[in-house]
């Protein structure tokens, strides 16, 4: 028998370390005969701490939320083979998986991520191998255009062409660059694989070494990510001493070092000629193109950069043909993508579907639709570079084409669903925020169109909104797009022209009439008490600026000239007597 | 701060308290490695805790960087902070899921605990308040780092709680000493 448990840092902080321990304590001091296991996040984090029991015959059950001091109940049951077992998964959640295709993340949340012998089970390094003793690397490109992989890290560049471009270049040495600095609020399946499959990354790294002929590979990852540093030292130390990695691998005169270099935080290192000049120890500003990475890039070597995504299916791609990826998918979109499910959805977590779903498939489907059964608005795609897709639209299908045409993005794979309670024009604000404070400064349209941008929508979702807003929002949008040398600038107005187009009447309601129709924006809403307050004094005693008058048992008042709209009256009654309108 | 000439920085790179020696090891190991400022300053800063001016000074004189491109990298990227933090350092998450999902509530919670506003340290170093892009933990939003441990589903009350805890924990600790 086997006990795995989830420890992913989504796991972790839902308290699976706790869970593990308890399993550990019990089953050494009781001398079980019950082997014990980590693993990865396998992306239902709405279910941890996740506990998978194995019997002896491999089959697997599966229980979730399971708290630490359940846990050896719970083993203790599995061992009698107790029919009467709480915590077991339900149905519907099994189904949610099931309706899943999975490729990149299919040994997330199955394997132990810190022992190299179960990823070699499941089929780990027999891509490299087939590359290195089989193929050429001009063989290996031709899979991967065979395959239609488009970089997963957002732009959706084949992947196929940059690699040949870095093949063609005759100077030496190369680099193989993977871009783990996954920055994009609202998007963690990079961090998902480097936690829960780290050799997978490795391997892809390799097999697209070996097509570029690069002999030194960087992994360029989040300094937020320590668990996911951890895990890829331990991997990387590993694959060294099996032979995967370093000097003559395999016995095939291929040699690859890959080494670790911890980000220091900054969303524009995402840009790869940024991303390089933080590599090389400068602050990260991006730079013209031509020349690409491909042909000056790391200390102006060749250079190649993918993100963790996208190398996670290359071993996969090599192991099973590039048809059978391209099998997946849509016409240009092919193969399948993880997306982060978050926001106010019943069922958040890590999805991997076919490029081509709809978007309400994921949502409803695997997602179980929205929080607390409110009316879905719109879901955010693409991240502070992306756009908000409109709930009219939830039949759109999730490919690189039909994203960019209703002004969304694949981006990184976020997706946060908001319902009626989340205003438009704010979200538009929290981007720009965002992007204001990411801008690196080099182009001025960027470091000061982001300001100006933000400042108007401060100003709109303080009830000082002016007329003529929206267009100035409109034009200053369209010169930041058109001033700025990189991917950050020239996307980062996409949240707000996204939030024009599809809820212009939630701008102007708030410029007109100085109203949130989401009731959210502070300055525009006023709290009142309804007949039905029982004057139990909750809200008068958590008013923080004694707006709030009336005797017990009466009904109680609000001193709107005093009130300072926190809200703590609407959290604290408990017969829903405060409105907001 | 000031021009290169105020009166404040200098005092601050002939602050004597700090001790350079800390840095001998990374620096015989990386100072003739092209491209390691980043790697040295993040040794500096888990070293000290924060990276005081006469440490990267200091940096600039062993590595001959300029002291004003060891200025501009440490000022750029968000990990590095000039200050020094209280002993508990609050990552409070202002991602998008977290947004949606009340993140500024938290945050207007951990004010009135504590009566700090982002980047701020309480008058007792005990507590520090960072806001952070995102944690990627974007499922249990909203979420909090503190100390490297990761807290999620936070509500106002929740979040009130743990730091009372925590607080508790570092008074007993100092009793204890």
């Amino acid at each position: 028998m086997k006990v795995v448990v989830g420890l992913g840092s989504c796991g972790i902080a839902a308290g699976a370390r706790k869970v593990y321990e308890t399993l550990d304590d019990h089953i050494k001091s009781n001398d079980l005969n019950v082997g014990l296991e980590l693993t990865g996040c396998v992306g239902m984090c709405h279910l941890e701490p996740i506990v998978d029991i194995y019997d002896d015959l491999g089959n697997m059950e599966r229980f979730v939320k399971v708290s630490h001091d359940k846990a050896t109940e719970l083993l203790s049951k599995a061992i009698a083979k107790d029919e009467d077992i709480s915590n077991k998964i339900s149905d519907i959640d099994k189904e949610a998986i099931d309706k899943q295709v999975r490729i990149t993340i299919e040994n997330c949340g199955i394997i132990n991520p810190e022992k190299l012998e179960e990823y070699i089970e499941k089929g780990g390094y027999e891509g490299l191998r087939k590359c290195l003793m089989e193929l050429t690397p001009e063989e290996v490109i031709e899979e991967v255009k065979v395959s239609g992989l488009r970089g997963r890290g957002g732009a959706g560049f084949p992947t196929w062409f940059k690699w040949n471009a870095a093949l063609k270049e005759k100077a030496t040495p190369k680099f193989m660059v993977c871009n783990a600095d996954e920055g994009d609020p609202g998007a963690f399946m990079d961090r998902a694989i480097l936690e829960g499959d780290p050799h997978r990354l490795l391997e892809g790294m390799a097999i697209g070494a070996y097509a570029i002929g690069a002999e030194e590979g960087i992994i360029y990852v989040r300094a937020e990510y320590p668990l996911a540093i951890k895990r890829l030292n331990i991997a990387i130390k590993q694959a060294k001493e099996a032979g995967y990695l370093g000097k003559n691998i395999l016995g095939t005169g291929f040699n690859l070092e890959i080494r670790i270099k911890a980000g220091a935080g900054a969303f524009v290192c995402g840009e790869e000629t940024a991303l390089i000049a933080s590599l090389e120890g400068e602050r990260g500003m991006p730079r013209l193109k031509p020349p690409f990475p491909a042909q000056k890039g790391f200390w102006n070597k060749p250079t190649n950069i993918n993100n963790v995504e996208t190398f996670a299916n290359i071993p996969w791609i090599i192991r099973k043909g590039g048809s059978a990826f391209a099998a997946y998918g849509t016409e240009r979109s092919k193969g399948t993508k993880v997306f982060a499910l978050t926001g106010k959805i019943k069922k958040g977590g890590l999805v991997e579907v076919p490029m081509g779903m709809p978007i309400k498939d994921i949502i409803y489907g695997i997602g179980g639709g929205i929080l607390n059964n409110k009316k879905f608005k719109a879901v955010q795609m693409g991240g502070p570079s992306g756009g908000c897709i409109p709930a009219h639209l939830e039949d759109t299908t999730v490919d690189y084409e039909s994203l960019t045409k209703v002004g969304a993005i694949m981006g990184s794979g976020g997706m946060v669903v908001m319902d009626e309670s989340t205003c438009m024009v704010e979200m538009a604000r929290f981007f720009l925020d965002f992007t204001r404070k990411e801008s690196c400064g080099k182009c001025i349209h960027c470091r000061l169109g982001t300001k100006r941008l933000l400042e108007i929508l401060e100003r709109i979702v303080a009830g000082d909104g002016r007329e003529g807003d929206i267009e100035l929002l409109e034009k200053l949008s369209v010169e930041v797009k058109d001033g700025s040398l990189c991917g950050l600038g020239q996307t980062a107005p996409n949240p707000v022209l996204s939030t024009i187009r599809f809820f212009r009447d939630e701008y102007e309601a708030h410029i007109h009439d100085k109203k949130c129709p989401s009731k959210a924006c502070k300055a525009l809403i006023t709290f009142f008490i309804e007949d039905n307050c029982i004057g139990c004094g909750m809200c008068k005693r958590n008013c923080p600026v004694e707006a709030i008058s009336g005797e017990p048992k009466l009904l109680h008042l609000i001193d709107q000239d005093i009130c300072i709209k926190c809200g703590k009256c609407y959290e604290v009654c408990k017969f829903d007597a405060i409105t907001i309108s | 701060m000031g021009c290169c000439g105020s009166k404040d920085l200098k005092t601050h790179f002939l602050d004597e308290s700090v001790d350079l020696s800390l840095l001998d090891e990374v620096l015989d190991k990386y100072r003739n490695v092209k491209g390691s400022l980043i790697t040295i300053l993040q040794y500096a800063q888990e070293t000290y805790g924060f990276l005081p001016l006469s440490v990267l000074e200091h940096i600039s004189n062993e590595t001959g960087i300029n002291s004003s491109q060891t200025y501009g990298v440490a000022t750029f990227y968000t990990q590095f902070r000039l200050k020094p933090v209280g002993e508990n350092l609050i990552m409070l998450c202002k991602g998008t899921a977290c947004h949606v999902n009340g993140a500024d509530g938290i945050e207007e919670a951990i004010t009135e605990e504590l009566g700090i506003k982002d980047g701020e340290t309480t008058d007792d170093n005990l507590f520090t308040l960072n806001n952070v892009a995102c944690l990627g933990c974007c499922s249990l939003s909203p979420v909090m780092m503190i100390n490297g441990e990761t807290y999620g589903s936070l509500t106002p009350k929740k979040t009130k709680d743990i730091i009372r805890g925590l607080k508790k924990e570092s008074l007993v600790v100092k009793e204890g000493n």
